[in-house]
């Protein structure tokens, strides 16, 4: 009897030792936005929030069947301001594969889309950037134009797939 | 030249629809084309709207507003204008659009410019409710969240909730909001022309999947029934009797959301009693975009707006997309 509960305590242990090295992999994965000063005159301003697939058309409405076609497992959103006046706003998909996040950017670029080395490959506009890294999607898009907003946006992507 | 029998049809249409209007709080048919077969559609336009900064200006949508209900119901006073549309002892709706984010919701100019309206044609504060699926698109809108009754009303589904029973109508089960169902008389629509990457466009019936529990069920074959569909369930197809569309900033590809690097500034308003002619008319303007920007036309992107044809066909009667029946005055 002694040894059957000396058994279960192990087993249990184990089991939480297990979810907690479980929990922080996915802490890591669950919030990759950087806090508030982390990237240079960048305040995060809201909670992030994470949507599972069956839940993106709450956030993003019809845009979520792209997303599900391509496998995504999750999605994560957060608010920024840059210098308390630029507002902006960051995703990262979390896709079931490096093929779905490559499918989606590829498929999102206009003409006027200009490369920038932002983990495995990125797009900037005036206004947004958007880069894959392994099976993640990111898209930072600001909500006004400005001189600086792009090399802005740029700062807080590399602030983002530093977290990846 | 048109028959007797097509003469008493229209006739008896513009009766029903008459009597429909007064029961819901619309002050009388605006749309002196109507019993003519034909639907007013307005779209008044500046070129100035935006002036160099990336929000319209405030006074100048006031006149936009203005211009746009005059030339829609023929009174130059804009107060008087709005008293022909609405009575005033009814709860008025406004379904706005924040799920594009801040970028590309309805505009708060739009909204105030309405209500400052609203209130000096004799709506009570308290009898004008603001509201769309949840506080997040209200605040996308610049909105804010309140509940206190002697004042404008503005909030989501996500607090008045949803009716228990669904309602059906052809293939479309849903389960209405209750500020539909239950609070408001009348309802103005104020949706945002946007690309949709399914059903190609979405503007004034398509705005109103955010009176439903759960529109993603509604969005399979490009959302062709489900729009058509959900705009014939009786208190959608009755409460909602007018849109004002904000057209004045508008993605012309990678919608619904917002995808700067395709925002456009149409600085327009389009405004119709009947939803099809104003959806058409929208899709049309939108084509014309594409169009000027090199992108293939909706049908070859594959994805047609099926569900305007949809709502104009013989089981929906929802509206006309025939040009030939649409009198589109351009102000």
């Amino acid at each position: 009897m002694k040894y059957c509960l000396n058994w279960k305590w192990a087993v249990a242990a184990l089991v939480m030792v297990a979810a907690v090295a479980g929990t922080g992999c996915k802490k890591k994965g669950a919030d990759p936005f950087p806090a508030s000063g982390a990237v240079a005159d960048w305040q995060k301003s809201s909670e992030t929030r994470v949507f599972a697939a069956k839940d993106l058309w709450q956030y993003i409405d019809g845009d979520a069947e792209q997303y599900i076609s391509a496998g995504v497992v999750s999605t994560s959103t957060s608010d920024y301001k840059y210098k308390g006046e630029l507002e902006a706003t960051a995703d990262v998909y979390t896709m079931g594969d490096a093929t779905g996040a490559r499918k989606i950017l590829e498929s999102g670029q206009s003409s006027d889309a200009k490369a920038v080395q932002l983990g495995d490959a990125g797009v900037a506009y005036a206004q947004s950037v958007i880069f894959r890294k392994g099976s993640h999607l990111v898209r930072i898009v600001a909500y006004e134009s400005g001189p600086d907003a792009q090399q802005a946006l740029l700062a807080l992507a590399h602030g983002v797939e530093a977290k990846l | 030249m048109e028959s007797r029998r097509d003469f008493l049809k229209t006739a008896a249409t513009g009766a029903l629809v008459l009597g429909s209007q007064r029961k819901l709080g619309l002050a009388a048919t605006l749309d002196q084309h109507a019993q003519t077969g034909k639907s007013k559609v307005v779209m008044a336009r500046d070129a100035s709207l935006h002036g160099t900064g990336a929000q319209p200006d405030e006074k100048r949508v006031l006149d936009l507003l203005d211009r746009a209900i005059a030339a829609y119901t023929g009174h130059d006073n804009p107060v008087e204008a709005w008293k022909h549309i609405l009575r005033a002892d009814k709860v008025i709706g406004l379904k706005v659009n924040g799920l594009g984010g801040k970028g590309v919701s309805t505009h708060l100019s739009l909204i105030l410019a309405i209500c400052e309206r609203l209130q000096q044609a004799g709506i009570k504060p308290g009898n004008i409710v603001i509201w769309d699926r949840n506080a997040r698109d209200l605040v996308s809108c610049g909105l804010t969240i309140s509940t206190d009754p002697s004042r404008i009303r503005c909030y989501g589904n996500d607090v008045a909730g949803y009716e228990e029973q669904p309602v059906t109508w052809g293939a479309t089960s849903v389960k209405l909001a209750r500020i539909l169902s239950r609070e408001c008389d009348m309802v103005i629509g104020l949706p945002i022309l946007k690309d949709h990457s399914m059903s190609g466009v979405t503007f004034a019936m398509k705005n109103m999947y955010g009176v439903v529990e759960r529109p993603q069920e509604l969005h399979p074959g490009g959302c062709n029934p489900g729009v058509a569909d959900l705009n014939c369930i009786p208190a959608v197809r009755d409460k909602v009797r007018f849109t004002i569309g904000d057209a004045m900033t508008s993605v012309y590809d990678g919608g619904p959301g917002f995808h700067p690097e395709r925002l456009w500034q149409p600085n327009a308003l389009i405004v119709g009693e009947d939803r099809v002619a104003v959806d058409h008319t929208a899709w049309q303007m939108l084509e014309r975009k594409r169009a000027e920007m090199g992108l293939p036309t909706f049908e070859a992107a594959g994805r047609p707006p099926r569900y305007i044809a949809t709502a104009a066909d013989a089981a929906h009667r929802l509206g006309t997309n025939d040009p030939q029946r649409i009198h589109l005055m351009e102000v």
